[in-house]
């Protein structure tokens, strides 16, 4: 068939025409912008004043920021300077870094200390967020807390060692004694920490030297952003385990334990949280004898432990209840206990599925540790409220401050929901 | 357990309640160091500097008890309280001495079981307009709109004031002085009220102070002064004798330069008794005879005080004033020592 038309066309293309680029307006940027900004009459119009909002809020920020002042001695002088014209002062800045940081009355050659600590706390968290690394970088991870609390208060050595020595010995005490049962495995292992750490208490009282290798600061010399970020890790990382005992608690068919948890939860959240910051500073001086000063950096995070404990709590039931009733009869059905159906089969689905809930409490917690302002301890914003708006060289300084700390919590809480979205991402086993 | 904790520590700090209201002096000795409250930050009367350390009004008082019973003006641990805390803190024993700026009034002597020692700052609310209002006496402001922070006694002086004056006011209800400058620069309200001294403080602060004024009434009384707890009246006279000795020292002409000399060669007998060159008033309060030579070293006598960090040499600029000695027609006016 095909030789009849051979000789009555004049060409025939026996190759593929190379592709030739799309057009402009079909391609690339312009396309693109035809696609989502122009693409239709209304769409256009919402565009044009998008940018011109834009506009208006950088043409009033940007000359602001990039014509701030970063060393002058004080708000006056900024005025000076500028002679009216609108400059950020971010001299304030420049010569309250520390205090911002670390608070008005943590020494200053000691800042390394905090410093590293923090450091460590990167390569202590590690492997617990990113479960692919060797198993074995656990151990710093269980040491870190001791070598925090050692390098950010110093004081003996001994203390903190007293402290690990006495949770080891808890901890041998529990897996001998589990075998037989758990509550002889519970209760065994709290005797003997308490027992270690009572007669550590005296060795340590009896040997500790009067000048330790890192100098004491007491809690109250805590502040600033460090203060946040402490109450903050410890709290969120106390109160998940708390949480997760809490939930299962909750589920329980002991009525006792059920009970206990059911009120617990309840009550606290049933509380707000400025109240039992109250409770935890004001109060609680009332129950005390004068001499008996339990330390209100420990009151407050127990009571900012136990506020989202129970939130994550909750959290974690939904996340319980919404796995089908199937999986816990499976558990059953292969012959694995309690704890071993909850390790292996329920809590690694039931954590999965509450992430996005528990990052978000973590996120409002790690916010609300700004709170602490109020029963006058000098976490960042108590710094800027308190001491740096009343020195005279600085009152009337407001966006500067308050943007820098919206800046160190900005970082802060997005990463933590970064790192929550690669984490769902990472263990999502369903096919979509 | 918890409860049975809570319930051990409330018998333990019930018998130890009545162990703990005798001998503060003691206690202050054992410790080496004098606590005291002071605001969380107010300008001029306590505020941490940029090295941290505790500088002001109010601090200056809590230095020179510190001086006149250990002899050393740094031996001091601020405890910053806000007025939610600072009762509770005085009450249950964390602080010796407040000095926070707060207003001697008869339930918070009474009711609340404690002990002004006397008045370090006499003030009173008074209010703030842009000069542009055109405003020159309180009495022009009917119809105004007022900025005013919720649940103190300003509140309820300005409605006593504009009820008995008859004319009418608009409140607009703020949190905190911070607030309170942003809103009344961003002219949501007229009028600003507040203690004088807060006012001036806030004035001081501004972009163009010379815009705005302070109108000459005076609405209330607000003396400020430091207590201490009901029940130890040996402590509270060490504290209210070291803040007289303030005075005194003013009136007397004694500052912390000429305070050696005037200790070695004065004729005046009084002068005389107050430094320790003569009779043994330290020793009845159960302090060192220079006690007051301690105190006055520590910051300057009362008028050094002020005029260092409230007085108006300093951005605040406060003029004397009620603050005056009763010679130049003040009310500060400090009993014999004798």
């Amino acid at each position: 068939m095909s030789d009849t038309h051979a000789h009555s066309v004049a060409f025939v293309r026996e190759t593929a025409i190379p592709p030739s680029p799309a057009p402009v307006n079909a391609a690339g940027p312009i396309k693109w912008m035809r696609d989502n900004l122009f693409a239709t009459w209304a769409n256009a119009l919402l565009t044009v004043a998008a940018l011109y909002f834009l506009y208006i809020v950088l043409a009033a920020t940007l000359p602001w920021i990039v014509g701030g002042l970063w060393t002058t001695g004080s708000l006056a002088e900024c005025r000076e300077i500028l002679q009216g014209k609108s400059a950020a002062c971010f001299s304030v800045l420049t010569e309250r870094w520390n205090q911002l940081l670390f608070g008005f009355k943590y020494p200053d050659e000691l800042y390394w200390r905090p410093g590293l600590a923090f450091v460590l706390l990167f390569f202590a968290a590690a492997p617990v967020l990113f479960f692919d690394m060797p198993r074995k970088f656990l151990a710093f991870t269980v040491l870190y807390p001791f070598i925090a609390y050692w390098l950010i208060w110093g004081g003996s050595i001994l203390s903190p060692i007293v402290a690990l020595v006495g949770f080891s010995a808890g901890y041998v005490a529990y897996s001998k004694l589990v075998t037989r049962n758990f509550a002889a495995g519970f209760f065994g292992s709290v005797v003997a920490a308490f027992v270690v750490w009572f007669i550590g208490g005296y060795i340590v009282g009896a040997v500790a030297s009067e000048n330790p290798m890192l100098e004491a600061v007491p809690s109250r010399d805590l502040g600033g952003f460090m203060l946040n970020l402490m109450l903050g890790v410890t709290c969120v990382s106390l109160s998940i385990p708390l949480g997760i005992a809490l939930a299962l608690g909750r589920q329980s068919s002991m009525p006792l334990i059920k009970w206990i948890c059911v009120i617990f939860i309840e009550f606290i959240r049933g509380v707000p949280l400025i109240t039992l910051l109250f409770v935890a500073s004001v109060m609680l001086a009332y129950f005390f004898p004068p001499e008996a000063n339990v330390d209100l950096f420990l009151r407050v995070v127990i009571m900012i432990t136990m506020f989202s404990s129970a939130y994550i709590a909750e959290v974690i039931r939904g996340g319980l209840a919404a796995l089908p009733k199937g999986q816990y009869e499976a558990g059953d059905s292969l012959g694995l206990d309690y704890a071993q159906s909850m390790r292996l089969i329920i809590l690694p689905q039931a954590l999965k599925i509450s992430i996005p809930g528990i990052v978000n409490i973590a996120v409002g917690l790690f916010k609300d540790t700004t709170l602490v302002s109020v029963i006058s301890m000098f976490d960042l914003v108590g710094m800027i409220r308190g001491p740096i708006l009343a020195s005279t060289d600085w009152n009337g300084v407001y966006w500067e401050l308050l943007g820098f700390a919206a800046l160190l919590f900005f970082v802060v809480c997005y990463g933590i929901s970064q790192y929550s979205q690669w984490l769902e991402r990472r263990l999502a086993t369903d096919h979509r | 357990m918890n409860k049975s904790v809570i319930l051990g520590a409330l018998t333990i700090a019930g018998l130890s309640a009545g162990a703990a209201a005798a001998a503060t002096l003691d206690d202050v000795k054992e410790r080496g160091k004098l606590n005291c409250g002071v605001t969380t930050g107010l300008v001029g009367f306590s505020a941490p500097d940029a090295n941290g350390e505790w500088k002001g009004f109010d601090v200056a008082v809590c230095r020179a008890v510190a001086a006149a019973v250990l002899g050393d003006a740094m031996a001091v641990e601020f405890v910053p309280l806000t007025g939610k805390t600072r009762f509770t803190a005085l009450a249950a024993g964390e602080i010796d001495v407040l000095a926070r700026n707060t207003t001697w009034t008869l339930s918070r002597d009474v009711d609340l079981k404690f002990d002004f020692i006397g008045v370090n700052y006499y003030d009173g609310q008074g209010f703030m307009v842009p000069k542009e209002l055109g405003v020159s006496s309180a009495k022009d402001l009917d119809g105004a709109t007022v900025c005013i922070q919720t649940g103190t006694t300003t509140e309820l002086n300005l409605a006593d004031y504009f009820r008995a004056n008859n004319i009418s006011y608009e409140p607009v209800p703020i949190e905190t002085n911070g607030e309170a400058q942003q809103q009344y620069l961003a002219g949501a309200c007229d009028v600003y009220t507040t203690d004088a001294s807060g006012l001036a403080s806030t004035r001081a602060t501004f972009e163009a102070p010379g815009d705005h004024m302070l109108l000459p009434e005076i609405v209330s009384k607000e003396p400020l002064g430091p207590l201490v707890r009901h029940g130890d009246n040996d402590w509270g006279d060490i504290v209210r004798w070291t803040l007289n000795a303030l005075i005194a020292a003013e009136e007397l002409g004694i500052s912390s330069a000429n305070i050696n000399e005037m200790a070695e060669s004065t004729t005046n007998p009084e002068v005389a008794r107050l430094l320790g060159s003569e009779g043994n008033l330290g020793e009845m309060l159960g302090l060192s005879s220079d006690w007051a030579k301690n105190a006055i070293l520590a910051s300057g006598n009362y008028g050094e005080i002020f005029a260092k960090n409230i007085g108006e040499e300093t951005p605040i600029g406060l003029a004397r004033g009620l603050n005056a000695q009763w010679t130049n027609g003040g009310l500060l006016y400090s009993p014999p020592f004798r």
